[in-house]
């Protein structure tokens, strides 16, 4: 006999908190994934979108006899036949009057933005139904165009929603704290004329897709798609295409990158089942990247006029005021959501008191927006990120300084925020010191300040405090429309024993690269006390299947939380059910019992032992040995809902916890700027990123290299821009300038763990990433600056903008910023 | 449906055994692959050459297989991601994508790797600056590229280490 120790017992082996393997690997590094384009039914037909080629015009006629007269076109749908089809057009989440806006799953009378769609055609063949689309004759009637938020709310304006009377897709004011009383009796008060964030898009790889039939015989319409949040798009689809979501059959398995962008897809799949209906054929759709950056869906670009800032002498900042305008595009597609989910963060990572925001969202020519990584809160936590670098620049602070005075502190966790968020758990000054000791800012200095007048370069130093606020409230939608009957947020898991004791698992989500096979394997393994890769988690997701609730999905930095909480809830139930199952068996009590490596013993009888199996028999074949009480309440199949504590917002007030958990990112960057060329080349950087507790080390880790890399795509090189005809001008790869690995630099990444106080786990949602890099190089970018140069006031700095920057002092280009000080402020 | 003029019989190797087929004179090769062959590993993510999603090896050059019509492949000698792991087991190159996370959502993937291979079979010691020059014709939006070099690195690093080739 061997006298060695025994090991560790098998049941406090845990993985939570290593990087195990990932399950999805093998498949996806051998070609054996399955994407929307993957997917193949009998008679399938292909289907080509017809676009508008203009910014706004009215439809005079479609014909589509050419089209059809090809050998193996099945059928064209137009705009009006979708219509005539329908129940209802597509529900809307703002309140009358833009309520009142009609949009249905092609374009009726009007096209409102560059790549609206007006027909679609149904062919044998790729090919021939991208021939046929050319082929179909749209005689247009071209009107005035409207491509800047702030015009677009004139009421000169063109309109292009006639039933809703203007542009204003949403507009009021969001008043806490007394602002005018703080900027007027503030030391200082800083006027910025004008901020503005771009569109861009995080473009995932993989285009949209679906694969959509109109089954006759069962009356289902099956839709396999890349679509990232089914149950939001059955839920505006159903009522308008007349199908109830019993009816409605969404699936996906793997997803080739969503952001967000891929909420926005529902248009088309309810235009695809009309089509599969009209065809009595499956339609299958691969969206080409032209029509992705078209029609896909584009991030939220955002205007800001007039902010006034109130600040001490000692550099606390009292808080700010400004006029916002949002352009949500052409329709609302999860607008006006964006006019209310950046009070998620309104004082940004500071203890600011008085926060006034008058907001407008205004409807323009141009694709319409839909949710992109960091979606909302980016844009906002952009502002205060410029306000604070502004600040210092024009009183002379040291923005480190200034951050770290006005961060809130590691002590005032929970923080109540002036609008009743609150923040979890957080160190911001810590990350902050430990991103400036990973670029070794010292050294930077020290290099800036040597580098004289005339080396024809410049340095430039830049922090981004950012919060990835994650498992939002739905309530807040009611901040938005009183009416909307949405609170709270959750997700559902399912884990069974299945016939001969192995483990099953499906959710409600729809994962897109963040590995959730392999986490929620690892949860559900940690409490069966067995090795994850014995749990076998269902990839992807299927209606007919799993198990969901309406806020099901994979996005808005909630997984770890609702999602793994979801399934440590399904486990506990399934391990309480397992445990009195062996305890009958083995005639034991129940808390005798112990789990390990797929078997159930009596605690220190190791000879009394029942294996998962015969836990299994007892239930699926061999049911007599049960009482008839067990018999009808145990059943190895245990469904979980994780619900957050939430309560409804107050819509007067605009008041309410909006949020479970906020992961902070401290970004610093050095730049080096071409004075002669505007060129900024990154010459270190680095970010840290608290987000609680990681359940796996290394999928967070990639999550921040990929929201890292992107925000600096977008700092730099992604835009879409579009000319006053409403023409985009970046509409492939070639003019879109996707980050690609040459342009990317080194990145340290650090990390600190405040675990969240209000999660199943710890954990915090992660991901998305709140756009740190962009307001770090920004910030990089006006340190680089001197006082008499103008400020960095957009969120895109290319090459030529960052020139006209530098030389700006030259030039007598506006500085747009004024200073008043001596507590006469006149902000008022 | 399709003229007579436009079909053409063509015969080539995929993955080490030879294919027969009737192609349409239009076909882009990936779309040859992918829905005639029903190779689906070899992706499309751009209609213009620029993302590499569609890479894959002809004749031991890398290249773009939406940028290539199906005839011509006549003649030539293909390789998908397909052809790289034997029997179940990862090449070198795969298993460090695996080991240092160098894939997230896997739609880059096979074409990344394909390039990833090719670079590897030239030098077994390339620079970080070679690195990312094998990738600059390849876009991820996942993974920042950086555990994709830390990857390619390891595959190299692993390759010399084993002595064998990296595919």
């Amino acid at each position: 006999m061997s006298t060695t120790p025994t090991e560790t017992p098998v049941e406090t082996r845990s993985t939570i908190g290593q990087s195990v393997p990932r399950v999805e690997d093998r498949r996806l590094l051998q070609g054996q994934g399955e994407f929307v384009d993957d997917v193949w039914m009998h008679r399938t037909g292909h289907a080509h979108f017809v676009r508008s080629p203009h910014g706004h015009a009215r439809i005079v006629s479609i014909d589509a006899r050419r089209a059809l007269s090809l050998d193996g076109v099945y059928t064209v749908l137009t705009g009006d036949e979708a219509k005539e089809m329908c129940q209802a057009p597509f529900f809307q989440i703002a309140p009358p009057p833009a309520g009142k806006l009609e949009e249905w799953p092609l374009a009726v009378e009007k096209v409102r933005y560059h790549g609206d769609a007006v027909a679609v055609v149904l062919a044998e063949t790729r090919e021939l139904a991208r021939d046929a689309a050319e082929l179909v004759d749209v005689e247009y009637e071209p009107l005035p165009a409207v491509v800047d938020t702030v015009k677009a709310a004139d009421p000169d304006a063109p309109v292009l929603h006639e039933v809703v009377g203007s542009n204003i897709a949403w507009q009021g004011t969001y008043d806490w704290g007394d602002i005018d009383f703080a900027l007027q009796n503030a030391d200082h008060v800083v006027e910025i004329d004008r901020l503005h964030f771009h569109r861009f898009s995080s473009t995932p790889l993989e285009c949209n897709g679906a694969v959509v039939h109109w089954d006759p015989g069962t009356n289902i319409v099956r839709i396999s798609s890349n679509n990232q949040m089914p149950m939001f798009a059955s839920m505006v689809i159903g009522p308008t295409i007349g199908v109830a979501s019993n009816r409605l059959s969404f699936s996906s398995q793997d997803i080739g990158g969503a952001f967000g962008i891929k909420i926005g897809s529902y248009p088309q799949i309810a235009a695809l089942a009309l089509l599969s209906r009209k065809a009595g054929r499956p339609a299958k759709w691969t969206e080409y990247r032209t029509d992705h950056m078209l029609s896909a869906g584009q991030g939220n670009e955002r205007t800001f006029l007039d902010t006034k800032v109130a600040v001490q002498s000692d550099g606390t900042i009292l808080g700010f005021k400004t006029r916002a305008f949002d352009d949500a595009g052409a329709y609302l597609h999860y607008e006006p959501l964006g006019a209310v989910i950046w009070t998620q963060v309104s004082p940004g990572c500071y203890r600011m008191k008085h926060v006034h925001v008058e907001y407008t969202e205004t409807l323009t020519n141009k694709c319409p927006t839909i949710p992109n990584r960091g979606y909302s809160r980016l844009q906002h936590l952009w502002l205060t990120e410029r306000i604070i670098d502004i600040v210092a620049h024009e009183l002379g602070f040291d923005p480190v300084e200034l951050r770290k005075k006005n961060y809130v502190q590691p002590e005032d966790y929970p923080y109540e925020t002036p609008n009743g968020c609150v923040y979890d758990s957080g160190d911001l000054p810590r990350s902050l010191d430990i991103a400036l000791e990973m670029i070794d800012v010292e050294k930077w200095r020290a290099t800036q300040r040597e580098l004289g007048h005339g080396s024809g370069k410049r340095i430039g130093i830049g922090i981004g405090s950012t919060l990835d606020s994650g498992t939002n409230n739905f309530g807040q939608a009611r901040l938005v429309n009183p009416e909307l009957p949405f609170s709270g947020n959750g997700e559902a898991c399912y884990a069974k024993l299945d016939l001969y004791g192995e483990v099953n698992v499906n959710l409600g989500t729809t994962p897109q690269g963040q590995g959730h096979e392999t986490t929620a394997a690892q949860v559900v393994a940690d409490i069966l006390s067995m090795p994850p890769d014995q749990v076998h988690v269902t990839a992807g997701f299927n209606q007919q299947q799993n198990t969901y609730v309406a806020f099901s999905g994979t996005y808005a930095s909630q997984f770890a939380v609702t999602g793994l909480g979801a399934a440590k809830g399904a486990a506990e139930k399934l391990r309480a059910e397992i445990i009195e199952l062996a305890a009958y068996a083995l005639q034991a009590d129940a808390q005798d019992i112990e789990l390990g490596d797929g078997m159930c013993s009596v605690r220190g009888d190791a000879e009394r032992a029942i294996p998962f199996i015969g836990i299994a028999n007892m239930i699926y074949s061999n049911n007599a040995v049960l009482t008839p009480e067990m018999r009808e309440r145990l059943s190895l199949n245990c469904r979980y809902v994780y619900t957050p504590p939430f309560q409804v917002p107050d819509p007067e007030s605009k008041r309410g916890n909006l949020t479970l958990t906020y992961a902070s990112q401290i970004h610093a960057a050095v730049v080096e700027i071409d004075e002669e060329t505007g060129e900024v080349e990154i010459l270190d950087y680095a970010a840290i990123d608290d987000c609680g507790k990681r359940i796996h080390p290394q999928i967070v880790e990639g999550q921040v290299h990929g929201a890292t890399v992107l925000g600096i795509g977008a700092a730099l090189y992604e835009a879409f821009e579009y000319d006053e005809s409403g023409q985009l001008q970046q509409a492939s790869f070639y003019d879109y300038h996707a980050i690609t690995a040459l342009d990317t630099p080194d990145i340290r990444v650090g990390d600190i763990e405040s675990p969240s106080p209000f999660t199943p786990n710890g954990a915090k949602g992660m991901g998305e990433g709140g756009g740190a890099p962009l307001h770090a190089i920004c910030s990089a970018i006006q340190d680089a600056l001197s006082r008499e140069d103008a400020i960095v006031s957009d969120s895109h700095n290319p090459w030529e903008r960052v020139w006209r920057l530098v030389h700006s002092g030259e030039t007598g280009e506006p500085r747009g910023v004024r200073v008043t000080s001596g507590g006469k402020g006149d902000g008022a | 449906m399709v003229d007579e003029g436009t079909v053409q019989a063509i015969e080539f190797t995929l993955n080490g055994e030879k294919v027969r087929a009737t192609v349409e004179s239009r076909q882009l090769l990936v779309h040859f692959i992918r829905d005639t062959l029903g190779l689906k590993g070899t992706h499309v993510g751009c209609d213009t050459g620029s993302c590499g999603a569609c890479s894959l090896i002809y004749d031991g050059k890398l290249i773009k297989s939406c940028m290539m019509l199906a005839p011509q492949a006549d003649g030539a000698e293909i390789e998908t991601i397909e052809g790289l792991a034997r029997d179940g087991e990862l090449t070198p190159v795969q298993q460090a994508f695996h080991e240092e996370h160098g894939l997230q959502c896997g739609y880059c993937t096979p074409g990344v790797v394909m390039a990833a291979t090719f670079l590897l079979r030239r030098t077994l010691n390339p620079s970080e600056e070679e690195i990312r020059r094998s990738v600059r014709g390849n876009i991820c939006r996942c993974t920042g590229y950086i555990n994709i070099i830390r990857s390619i690195e390891a595959a190299a690093g692993a390759t010399r280490a084993g002595g064998e080739e990296a595919a």
